[in-house]
C-alpha cells in the first residue's frame, strides 16, 4: 500500500492507462501546460507530450463534441471539466450525443469516454459554482455515474471506467484532491463498476453515502458506537449502474436505513435509493427511511449559509438515532 | 482553376506588423497596441456552376452516370418516402433533401469512402445513400423496422452506417459539428491518412457549437470541412434574417481557416470543392465551406411555405441539379435519353424494391428496447 493523495491516485490510474492504451488521451482547460487547474495532471504532458495531453479553449460545448466523434472514431478520450458546474454549456454532447448515439445508431457506434472533475459543493463559491450533479446524469440512460469517495477507489474506478466501452461520468471533488489514503499498488488495480463498498459492517443501522457524504457516514458511524449503537456504511461508489443488492441485503439485517446525500433532495440520489428499497425490502423496514441532504434552495455565499446548507453531521447522526426509535 | 487562398499565418503576421508600425508613427509614448487603422483581406476559393466538366476532375465516362443514377436514386427514394408519409407508413419528422441531391453525391464522389469521415443533420437521406447504405435499410429505418440502418431505433433523422463511415444523421441543431471535428481529430491522431467531412444547414450556423468546432478544428491544424449547405431558409427563416453576415464562406477568416464557395446545383461544382478541401485537409488544413443550394419541399412535411413565393420556387426550379447533369450528360453525347430513361426506370424499381422490404421487414421484438443502450458485456445491471 502506497499514500497518495485523491488527486495523485487519479492520476496514476490515468498514467497507467495511458500507458497501456496509445488510444487514451487527455483533454480539457489547463490539463497541459498549467498542470491541471487542481493539479490531478501534474506531469502529464511533460511525460505524454501534447499530442495526447491536450489543453483546449474554454469551450465545453466544442470539446465534448470533439471528444465524443473521437470515440466514435475508435480513441477513448478522457474529457476533464475544470468542475462539472461548466459540463452544463456541455451538456447537450453529454446527454443528447455521448449518451445515446450508440442507441440510435442500433449499436454500430460505440462511444468509449470519460468525463470527469470535481462535482459538488467546494465551499463560499455561491450558487453556479456548487451544483452536486449525480441525479442529473444518472437518470440519463446509456451513461454510467461513478463518485468515488477515497484515492484507492478513485483510482481502481476510474482505470475501469477508461476502459469501459460507454460513456462514463467521472465525478471528483475539490476538496478531497488534498485527501490522502492508502492505495493499492497492485499491479492493475481495478475496482469493478457497479460494486458498493461495506465500509463498516454493523448491526443496527444502514447508512448509505458516496463521495463526500460518505465522511459523514463514518463519522456518524464513530459517534453512534460510542453510545452503543453499530451502523453499516455503505459507499454505493457507483451511482449508475447502482449496487441495491448490497444496500438491500444491509437492510434485511439492520432493518433501518438513513442517506446521507449532498444532492439537492428534490428528484435525487436519495430519493432513487428511497425507492428501490422500498421496492425490494418493504417488509424488512422497522422505520420510515430518513435521508440529510443539501438544503432545497441553491448554494449561496455567506460562510455560515454554505455551511448550513450542506447535509449536517449533528442531523445525521439524529436521523439515525430516530429511525431505531432510540430517541 | 480556383485561386490559392493565402496562408493564414503569414497573413496573422502581416496584420501585427502593420499594428506595430503604426503604433510606432502615430503614438509618441510608443504603448498604444491599437492601429489607426485596421482591415483584413482574404481571398476565398470560389467554384462556379458550368466551369467544370467531369474530364477535369478525372472522372470517366461510367462514373458520370453512376453519379446521375445515385442523384436520381436520392430523388426517387425522396418523392417516394414523401408518398409512405402520407400513408402513414413512415412517422416522426421526416426532412426531404429533395433538390440539395448535387452535394452528397459531389462530395461522395471527391471522398475516399471507407476511408473519410462524414456527419451531418437531420436531412440526411441523401447523404446516407450517396456513401452507399441501400435504399432498404433507409426506408425500412424509416417504417421502424428491424431491417432498417438503425434497428428501428433510429428513424429518418437517424441513419448511420459505420461501414461507409456515415457518422450520422443528428437531430439537435449543430450539435454534430463538434463532434465531426472529433472524427478529424481521431484521423490526425491515427495517422490513418483519413479526413472528416460535417455538414450542417444555415440554420446550424446560428448554434454557438458551429463557433467552438471551428476554432477546435483551426488550432489543432485538423483534415476537417465544415459545410453550410445553404438551402437559403432555417425552415421559414431566410438567411438574411438570422445572419449579419450571410457570406458563410467569410466566416472562416475568423477562424484563421480557408474559405470556399460552391455551387449546389452542379455537381461538378461541388467535386472540384470538395477535392480541393480534401486536399488540403490532408495536409492538416481546415477549410469552412458555404454549399448553396435550394430546398424544393417544405422543411419537413408539416410546412406549408408560406415564407416564399411560387415564382421564387419555379425559378429554382429550373436550375435541378438532376436536370442539369442531364443536359450535360446529352449535350456532350455521354450518353442518350434512352439510357437515362432505363436508369429511371431501374432507380424506380430499386425504390419499389426498398418499400416492400421495408414492408416485410418484421417489427422489432419488444425485448430489443433494452438492447444497445450500454456494451453490456460487463454489465448485467440493466433490466
Amino acid at each position: 500500500m502506497a499514500v497518495l493523495q485523491f488527486r495523485e491516485a487519479l492520476r496514476a490510474a490515468m498514467t497507467e492507462e495511458m500507458e497501456r492504451d496509445e488510444r487514451v488521451f487527455l483533454m480539457g482547460e489547463e490539463v497541459a501546460e498549467y498542470n491541471g487547474a487542481y493539479k490531478v495532471s501534474e506531469g502529464m504532458l511533460e511525460k505524454f507530450g501534447p499530442k495526447r495531453i491536450i489543453d483546449t479553449p474554454i469551450s465545453e460545448n466544442g470539446f465534448c463534441g470533439l471528444g465524443v466523434g473521437a470515440a466514435m472514431s475508435g480513441l477513448r478520450p478522457i474529457i476533464e471539466f475544470m468542475t462539472f458546474n461548466f459540463s452544463f454549456v456541455a451538456i447537450d454532447q453529454i446527454i443528447n450525443n455521448a449518451a445515446k448515439i450508440r442507441y440510435m445508431s442500433g449499436g454500430q457506434f460505440d462511444v468509449p469516454i470519460v468525463f470527469r472533475g470535481a462535482n459538488g459543493a467546494a465551499g463560499q463559491l455561491a450558487a453556479t459554482h456548487n451544483t452536486s450533479t449525480e441525479s442529473i446524469y444518472s437518470t440519463i440512460p446509456g451513461l454510467k455515474v461513478i463518485a468515488p469517495s477515497n484515492p484507492d477507489d478513485a483510482k481502481g474506478l476510474l482505470k475501469s471506467a477508461i476502459r469501459d466501452n460507454n460513456p462514463v461520468i467521472f465525478l471528483e471533488s475539490e476538496v478531497m484532491f488534498g485527501m490522502k489514503g492508502e492505495v493499492s499498488d497492485a499491479e492493475d488495480y481495478i475496482i469493478p463498476i457497479g460494486k458498493a463498498r461495506i465500509a463498516r459492517e454493523g448491526t443496527d443501522v444502514t447508512i448509505v453515502a458516496h463521495s463526500k457524504s460518505y465522511h459523514i457516514a463514518m463519522r456518524v458511524a464513530e459517534r453512534l458506537e460510542e453510545n452503543g449503537y453499530s451502523a453499516e456504511v455503505i459507499d454505493p461508489r457507483t451511482i449508475r449502474p447502482l449496487d441495491i443488492d448490497t444496500i438491500v441485503d444491509s437492510i434485511k439485517k439492520t432493518n433501518r436505513c438513513v442517506i446521507i446525500d449532498e444532492s439537492n433532495p428534490y428528484a435525487s440520489i436519495s430519493s432513487e435509493i428511497t425507492f428501490q428499497i422500498q421496492d425490494r425490502a418493504f417488509d424488512f423496514l422497522d422505520a420510515p427511511i430518513k435521508r440529510i441532504t443539501a438544503k432545497d434552495v441553491p448554494a449561496p455565499y455567506a460562510k455560515n449559509l454554505i455551511e448550513y446548507y450542506m447535509p449536517q453531521e449533528e442531523d445525521a447522526y439524529q436521523a439515525c438515532l430516530s429511525v431505531m426509535y432510540a430517541k | 482553376m480556383a485561386k490559392q487562398t493565402k496562408k493564414a499565418p503569414a497573413r496573422r503576421k502581416s496584420t501585427t506588423s502593420r499594428a506595430k508600425s503604426a503604433a510606432k508613427a502615430k503614438d509618441p509614448v510608443g504603448m498604444s497596441v491599437v492601429p489607426d487603422t485596421l482591415s483584413f483581406s482574404q481571398e476565398f476559393d470560389t467554384y462556379p456552376a458550368g466551369k467544370y466538366t467531369h474530364e477535369e476532375l478525372g472522372l470517366n465516362e461510367d462514373q458520370v452516370i453512376a453519379m446521375y443514377r445515385n442523384m436520381l436514386l436520392q430523388r426517387r427514394f425522396e418523392e417516394r418516402a414523401a408518398q409512405m408519409y402520407g400513408k402513414q407508413k413512415i412517422a416522426g419528422f421526416l426532412h426531404l433533401y429533395i433538390g440539395q441531391e448535387a452535394i452528397s453525391t459531389g462530395t461522395a464522389t471527391a471522398m475516399k469512402i471507407g476511408t473519410d469521415s462524414l456527419i451531418t443533420a437531420y436531412r440526411d437521406h441523401g447523404h446516407a445513400l450517396a456513401l452507399g447504405m441501400s435504399a432498404n435499410e433507409g426506408m425500412a429505418e424509416m417504417f421502424g423496422k428491424i431491417g432498417g440502418c438503425s434497428k428501428g431505433k433510429g428513424g429518418s433523422m437517424h441513419f448511420f452506417d459505420k461501414e461507409n463511415r456515415m457518422f450520422g444523421g443528428h437531430g439537435i441543431v449543430g450539435a454534430h459539428v463538434p463532434v465531426g471535428v472529433g472524427m478529424a481529430f481521431a484521423h490526425k491522431y491515427k495517422e490513418d491518412g483519413g479526413a472528416a467531412i460535417a455538414f450542417y444547414g444555415d440554420g446550424a450556423a446560428g448554434q454557438g457549437a458551429i463557433h467552438e468546432a471551428a476554432n477546435l478544428m483551426s488550432i489543432y491544424e485538423l483534415p476537417a470541412i465544415l459545410v453550410v449547405e445553404n438551402n437559403q431558409y432555417a425552415m421559414g427563416t431566410a438567411v438574411h434574417r438570422a445572419f449579419g453576415q450571410t457570406e458563410f464562406s467569410h466566416w472562416a477568416a475568423s477562424y484563421g481557416v480557408r474559405g470556399a464557395v460552391a455551387d449546389g446545383m452542379d455537381v461538378f461544382s461541388v467535386i472540384k470543392a470538395m477535392q480541393d478541401a480534401l486536399a488540403e485537409a490532408r495536409d492538416n488544413k481546415p477549410t469552412m465551406m458555404e454549399i448553396r443550394t435550394y430546398r424544393y419541399r417544405g422543411h419537413s412535411m408539416s410546412d406549408p411555405q408560406k415564407y416564399r413565393t411560387k415564382e421564387e420556387l419555379d425559378a429554382k426550379k429550373n436550375e435541378d441539379p438532376i436536370l442539369r447533369l442531364k443536359a450535360y450528360l446529352l449535350d456532350r453525347n455521354v450518353t442518350d435519353e434512352k439510357t437515362l430513361d432505363a436508369i429511371d426506370e431501374d432507380v424506380k424499381e430499386e425504390v419499389m424494391a426498398s418499400v416492400e422490404f421495408a414492408e416485410n421487414s418484421p417489427a422489432p421484438d419488444l425485448d430489443t428496447i433494452y438492447d444497445d443502450v450500454y456494451d453490456s458485456r460487463d454489465y448485467p445491471y440493466l433490466a
